[in-house]
């Protein structure tokens, strides 16, 4: 065996790693089947408008949660600071051009995630549940306080934007905002597929597996996490501004625990690190909820319970692993007649 | 000439219990060094003294002469201190490879960009294999970590501390859990080490001690008891009644 | 009395009520979680399940209130063992992601039955007469349910010490706190400690719960809305600490109290912001260990 000639295994573990990063055919699924439900249901846009708004707020929560494993409880506050940063542009300064409107939305939720991230993300375990969780509650309570200017838990309704691009009109279907959704969620999807294939990256996933095998190679931790972690709540911001552009709509219950809770369950669902997770998990709560807290709102909370139960105890990988498991079970069977 | 790594009047405790007490050490560039003594000696806190993983209540760590007491263990290991663990730390749910590259990425910085791929350097794969083909691991570049044997493991993380390129490296017991059968494999890799990087071991084989060391220290509840070469380590009485009087007869001569 | 004086006593004494009730429901989740390390977000269930089982009790089978009290104590001490045993014991070694998940899921599972069963609309129990109406201390007339309330809250702390400090069950609780592994090694039952201590703290759990009716009334959130504040009790008391838990409810129960009668509209905001310092200074809270 220590005979043998490395090199052809040498050029086989080179290869692997120097095209991992190459768009592979199957990841057009997703967009096309975001272009088909265009064309196949038009008349349900403004639910896909939110679908793809949660597939966003998801694949920010996976930059932090799947890929740097870090467990937060407030990732909410991001989503809500940048819903409030267009919805109060819109109401009391009157600036309602939308896409410059979403730019600003990240630059401050961006700041907001560097600034508390800087000082909660030296801690773990329940401490850091506990900061993040009561960080987004503060936001929550200050909006609350000040319910003159936010609006408080009647919201600022009724907020009217600026045609996009100075051109498309806001249709009563939602065609315009989901065309608008899906180009912005590409952009940020584009953002952050890069960045889990860099080096920073890869860090993280470093970050994840161990930290103490981090700080003994000489890992700047506490910098690569206050980074993604700026980079996730800007992302989310993103996310929280179109919701609002899209409803013309914003209360302080975006800052609710359940919200944060809410796109955990999605991505956990999906599967964490692995970015096409946010999409699968997003999109199938969603119409999980859609159809069946019709139904009944009562069960359909049971139900993602039990989901909830049921993937920690059997499906640690979410959907996307329960696909990776069954396909390599059906190749094994294959192989072997 | 300055000690590439030098440990003075150091002292640790946790609450009532001194675990470094008053401890002086200096490894010359290219030293080997040994760490003994008993169990709960203090020798693995000593290495997280070393490097920043403890905070010392006094004393100070001087690497190339520079005082490094004061600064991060992150910093340190950029400055080129580099240690291996009692218990592995890998990156158990990723492959052999990445664990090399990522190493490599930090030390040189990649790992700042967010936005090039990682696998765009090819430069750094090839040292990563290069690490692995001089411990013969290629063979496993592309498995995951937690599906390696653990003798396998312990050279994955022997590699990782090789690829920092370090000046000063820390052997925390590099073939603690690793059968007798292929435990020799770790103890050659660790005697061919590259003669400018000065090594500080821990070992409880005292085969493997005094045919590594040329020095060697005696650590006993937490205070240096004695230094000396392995000759006269050997020929102590002293040392015999503390620490090696528990083995099976005085190391070396087993094997002769 | 001088209005001023008024005011301060009346936050005082509501204040002190909120916080034995925020003591007798956090205390269980403190020492499981100092035991096992286990971030258990279905203890608000715990509490609300004996909310319900109060409810139950006193208007279904017409029981008195201090009874269905202590029966549901006990009735849900009892089945949190069959959780313990049958669905925390798989996940003590697993990530703090996957309890926060499981413990969420059971908790949507609560909400989901209890707004099955008992409807969304808050509840109320029938109080016996001798704790209606107020008591007159002397000086000043006090709500009755409140000051026992805090006479009950003042008995379960003396007994909790004791229990804690003085029995032998109790050492060996704080030495599995203090050092897990040393405490099996000198043969302590860890396991068998915990599934004690978790059956005790769900029922001390479950008495809150019913005890809390009158104060707040009872419906299915009431698993998610107090959660955070029983969680923000532990965190900030340190895990496992007896005393700490205390001091956190009783600086809890009172800052909490003083905002809603003094600034309504700040409410809540002051108790985050405390809890967020408190956390950056003390990460491991008051009494935790470092």
């Amino acid at each position: 065996m220590a005979a043998s000639d490395p090199t052809p295994m040498r050029e086989r573990a080179a290869e692997y790693l120097l095209r991992r990063h190459r768009f592979r055919a199957y990841e057009a699924l997703p967009w096309l089947i975001a272009i088909a439900a265009f064309f196949v249901f038009p008349d349900r846009m403004t639910f896909g408008s939110q679908v793809l708004i949660m597939i966003m707020f998801a694949l920010s929560l996976d930059l932090i949660l799947g890929y740097a494993g870090i467990v937060t409880l407030g990732h909410a506050a991001f989503f809500g600071v940048g819903a409030y940063v267009v919805g109060l542009g819109a109401a009391r300064l009157g600036y309602t051009e939308p896409i410059s409107g979403l730019v600003a939305a990240a630059l401050i939720s961006a700041l907001v995630g560097f600034i508390t991230g800087w000082f909660l993300l030296r801690y773990r375990g329940l401490t850091l549940l506990m900061l993040t969780l009561a960080t987004a509650i503060m936001f929550q309570e200050a909006g609350n306080l000040r319910s003159d200017i936010s609006g408080g838990y009647d919201g600022l309704p009724g907020l009217v934007f600026q045609p996009l691009l100075g051109k498309f009109e806001y249709d009563l279907y939602g065609h315009t905002n989901y065309v608008y959704a899906l180009v912005v969620l590409a952009v940020m999807f584009y953002f952050v597929r890069r960045i889990t294939y860099s080096p920073f990256g890869q860090a993280l996933t470093g970050i994840r597996e161990n930290v103490r095998r981090m700080h003994a190679i000489g890992s700047p931790v506490h910098l690569r996490l206050v980074t993604v972690y700026t980079i996730a709540a800007g992302i989310a911001g993103v996310a929280g501004a179109l919701f609002t552009q899209t409803n013309a709509y914003v209360t302080l219950t975006v800052f609710d625990f359940e919200n944060s809770a809410k796109v955990m369950v999605m991505l956990i669902l999906g599967g964490t690190g692995r970015l096409y997770g946010a999409f699968a998990g997003a999109a199938v709560y969603m119409l999980l909820e859609d159809h069946l807290s019709k139904l009944s709102p009562t069960f359909w909370q049971f139900g993602i319970g039990l989901l909830l139960v049921l993937a920690v105890l059997f499906a640690r990988r979410g959907i996307l692993g329960l696909f990776e498991d069954a396909s390599a079970y059906i190749a094994k069977k294959r192989s072997k007649p | 000439m300055t000690a590439a790594l030098e440990v003075k009047d150091l002292n640790r405790s946790f609450g009532a219990l001194s675990v470094t007490r008053d401890v002086n050490l200096a490894l010359e560039r290219g030293a080997r060094h040994a760490l003994i003594g008993p169990n709960g000696a203090g020798k693995t806190t000593l290495i997280n003294l070393i490097t920043g993983a403890l905070k010392p209540n006094s004393g100070s760590v001087l690497l190339n002469g520079e005082d490094i007491t004061a600064i991060g263990q992150a910093d340190r290991a950029r400055r080129g201190l580099a240690r291996t663990f009692q218990i592995n730390q890998l990156f158990r749910g990723l492959t052999v490879l990445e664990n090399l590259c990522m190493t490599i990425g930090e030390r040189d910085g990649h790992c700042n960009n967010l936005w090039r791929s990682a696998g765009a350097r090819r430069v750094v794969i090839d040292e990563a294999l290069d690490h692995l083909q001089s411990l013969r691991l290629v063979d496993d570049a592309l498995k995951l970590v937690r599906e390696l044997p653990y003798g396998r493991q312990r050279l994955v993380e022997i590699a990782i501390a090789l690829a920092q390129r370090p000046r000063v490296l820390l052997l925390d017991e590099p073939a603690a859990g690793v059968p007798s059968s292929e435990s020799h494999l770790i103890l050659d890799v660790v005697a061919a080490l590259d003669p400018e990087i000065a090594v500080l071991i821990i070992e409880h084989d005292m085969d493997v001690v005094f045919r590594f060391a040329k020095e060697i220290t005696v650590l006993v509840q937490g205070a240096v008891f004695t230094k000396g070469t392995p000759k006269e380590i050997q020929a102590n009485a002293d040392v015999r009644a503390v620490y090696l009087g528990e083995e099976s007869g005085l190391g070396g001569t087993r094997h002769g | 009395m001088p209005p001023v004086a008024n005011i301060a006593i009346s936050i005082l004494f509501d204040g002190l009520a909120y916080a034995m009730f925020l003591f007798i429901v956090s205390v269980g989740l403190s020492v499981t979680m100092g035991l096992m390390g286990f971030v258990n977000l279905a203890h608000g269930a715990f509490a609300m399940a004996g909310g319900y089982v109060v409810v139950s009790l006193t208007r279904t089978l017409g029981i008195d209130f201090i009874p269905s009290l202590i029966i549901a104590a006990v009735l849900v001490g009892a089945v949190s063992v069959v959780f313990e045993r049958g669905l925390y014991r798989q996940l003590y070694k697993a990530t703090d992601l996957e309890q926060v998940l499981l413990t969420i899921g059971l908790a949507f599972m609560a909400i989901a039955t209890a707004t099955y069963f008992y409807g969304p609309i808050p509840k109320s129990v029938p109080l016996p007469t001798w704790l209606q109406g107020d008591v007159n201390l002397g000086f000043r007339a006090f709500p009755t349910y409140r000051a026992f309330l805090i006479v009950l809250g003042v008995f379960l702390i003396a007994v909790l010490w004791y229990a804690f400090e003085k029995t032998n069950i109790g050492a060996k609780i704080r030495a599995a706190v203090d050092n897990r592994r040393m405490a099996e090694s000198v043969g302590i039952n860890v396991d068998l400690l915990f599934t004690l201590t978790f059956a005790v703290g769900s029922g001390l759990a479950a008495l809150g719960g019913g005890l809390a009716i009158q104060l707040f009334g009872l419906s299915p959130s009431f698993a998610v809305l107090y959660l955070v504040l029983f969680l923000i009790v532990v965190a900030v008391g340190g895990l496992g600490s007896l005393k700490g838990t205390l001091l956190a409810a009783l600086v809890l129960g009172v800052f909490d109290t003083a905002g809603k009668y003094l600034f309504a509209e700040a409410g809540g905001f002051f108790i985050y912001a405390m809890t967020v310092i408190v956390l950056l200074i003390k990460p491991a809270g008051f009494y935790g260990r470092e």
